[in-house]
């Protein structure tokens, strides 16, 4: 995919926002150009959905500057022209999908026609089902179609697709490439490295409130290429950490895990060393593993 | 589709533009309004256990208590002053669970604050309950004038009949405040234990089972601050059973108690971060 250059539709400087003691966003800088799917990448507590929700008018601004469309974001005019996905536990049991998505086309000047938002989520067989009864895949459906009832030329997206299977997750994902090709703006959180590479043309990653990587999902993934080498050797940990690409070890069990950036060099090094290693993987990374040398990185590149 | 660019720049005459033009109009407003309240009410009467305790409870009491006991008991008055009290009983029930737990809960959910999100006014949603709650309270008094007129032989003046639904509907108002507040306040399913702490005793102690007379007098002062007792005694007043209290008393009281309940909701609204309460 090709990287946007858009205008700025909305944007986060220098963001803080704390819940009492607890610091969510630190100093966050986040801007959404138009035409861009922006994946905002994070572990859980990053402040991810605290970034959102002031970007959707649902916290007050407490530190720091947030403008959508060029004005407040809970200003009605920037409603007319937003949707959202939010994570909330659900919407009443007792209405019907039909009942909820007429309900929330009537707040929108210019909604889209409900035959196209349930053919869009895939909820046509649906309409007549209470919400209550539907399942966990089904109401996200749902939570989607409520998204984009205004034809929103912005759309959040938080945690799409929690929870829901891998058939109905690309199936969202197919839905959110489409809008892309129609010219709509969406910001996507996500803990889920793959669904950023999947869906996003730029990549911010968010931890502890701060953005400490942006690049394109190949440039974040380069850095984050991370690979865990786990084996059973008799080479110390110490040892390790002078061997090409260090980022990391532990032990498990009476396994060594060793997480770097040059997998191969490691092992021939690793195997060079030691005639007698055993029980040899080289796996992807988790994203835990991931943040981890990215913070890593920050910190140095902070000191 | 490139108004974002032009309204970046301060105050630009895009942004006027868009205003004008996206703003709600009259019909778009009021459609919104109405839908929002048809389907509080559809949502409501599809949930047995709001609908039974609340509308039906009433017309049970009163068809054990203003019918089968009252009936041949030892005051013909009986069924004419449980059909007052247990009117304002079935006009509390509903503004507590449907506005006051309703709002606990869809706070818990995240439903209201995914509305806010959307141009949906605050105005509707807070209209849709109270529209809600009035609707219910409607078919409760209507239930309760059946069964008194038709099996109780409970005999009124034609403006008596008026004038007590009139009297007993508008009780909607404190009581929709005072489910605002608790609303506001509690959460989940903590609202409904704070609504159950407040619905029966307050109904007990309002005069709407047993006249006030009949307690010891410290409870009888108790029932003086509580606006059910009020409002009990307006619609008392109406068929000539009240304990003698001024109507500008009553309605001083109600008046000045829906206003701390709105007070005391908008403090809590305020605490929560959202719902900006006629603070926009």
């Amino acid at each position: 995919m090709q990287a946007v250059h858009g205008p700025i539709l909305a944007s986060l400087s220098s963001v803080t926002h704390r819940y009492g003691p607890v610091l969510a966003l630190d100093g966050l800088d986040l801007e959404v150009r138009r035409g861009e799917v922006l994946g905002v990448l994070g572990p859980n507590g990053a402040g991810k959905t605290t970034a959102i929700s002031l970007l959707l008018g649902s916290l007050h601004v407490q530190e720091g500057v947030v403008s959508v469309f060029g004005s407040a974001p809970g200003a009605a005019e920037v409603r007319v022209r937003r949707g959202a996905m939010l994570q909330i536990s659900g919407i009443s049991a007792n209405l019907t999908v039909r009942e909820h998505i007429e309900l929330f086309r009537a707040y929108y000047p210019a909604p889209l026609p409900a035959s196209r938002l349930m053919a869009m989520a895939g909820l046509e067989d649906l309409a007549r089902r209470r919400y209550g009864k539907l399942s966990g895949g089904q109401k996200q459906r749902v939570m989607f179609a409520l998204a984009l009832a205004g034809d929103p030329e912005l759309l959040f997206l938080d945690e799409p697709t929690t929870g829901l299977d891998v058939d109905a997750r690309h199936r969202l994902w197919g839905e959110i490439r489409a809008l892309r090709e129609s010219g709509r703006t969406t910001v996507l959180t996500t803990h889920n490295l793959d669904e950023a590479d999947a869906l996003a043309d730029r990549v911010v990653v968010v931890h502890n409130g701060r953005r400490i990587a942006e690049g394109t999902p190949a440039e974040i993934k380069s850095r984050t290429a991370g690979r865990l080498v786990r084996c059973v050797t008799r080479i110390g940990p110490e040892e390790v950490t002078r061997m090409p690409g260090f980022l990391k070890v532990g032990t498990r069990g009476q396994h060594l895990e060793v997480l770097t950036t040059r997998p191969e060099e490691l092992v021939r090094e690793l195997l060079g060393r030691d005639r007698g290693l055993a029980d040899l993987t080289v796996v992807s990374a988790g994203l835990e593993e991931a943040f981890l040398a990215l913070t890593r990185e920050g910190k140095e590149g902070a000191g | 589709m490139t108004r974002g660019a032009e309204t970046a720049g301060k105050g630009g005459g895009a942004l006027v533009q868009v205003r004008g033009t996206r703003r709600l109009s009259p019909a778009r407003r009021l459609h919104i309004y109405l839908l929002e309240a048809r389907f509080q009410v559809v949502e409501v009467l599809r949930e047995p256990a709001f609908a039974i305790p609340t509308l039906v409870f009433p017309l049970i009491l009163y068809l054990f208590f203003g019918v089968i006991m009252g009936t041949g008991g030892p005051s013909p008055a009986v069924p004419t002053y449980v059909l007052a009290t247990y009117g304002v009983f079935g006009v509390l029930g509903p503004a507590l669970f449907g506005f006051g737990v309703g709002l606990a809960n869809e706070r818990d959910t995240g439903v209201l604050l995914l509305k806010q999100t959307t141009p949906m006014p605050v105005g509707a949603y807070l209209f849709a309950k109270v529209m809600a709650a009035l609707i219910f309270g409607t078919a409760v008094v209507l239930g309760l004038f059946l069964l008194a007129s038709q099996a109780a032989g409970v005999a009124l003046h034609r403006w008596q009949w008026f004038a007590l639904a009139g009297v007993l509907l508008a009780g909607v108002i404190p009581f929709c405040a005072l489910g605002l507040a608790v609303g506001a306040w509690a959460r989940g399913r903590s609202a409904v234990a704070v609504v159950n702490l407040v619905f029966l005793p307050m109904a007990m102690l309002s005069g709407l089972w047993l006249p006030v007379y009949m307690f010891p007098e410290i409870m009888q002062d108790i029932a003086l601050a509580l606006p059910a007792y009020h409002h009990a005694q307006l619609a008392l007043k109406v068929v000539a059973m009240d304990a003698g209290q001024s109507v500008p008393l009553h309605v001083a009281i109600l008046m000045t108690e829906t206003l701390v309940f709105l007070a005391v909701a908008r403090l809590g609204f305020r605490r929560a971060g959202t719902f900006a309460l006629g603070g926009k």
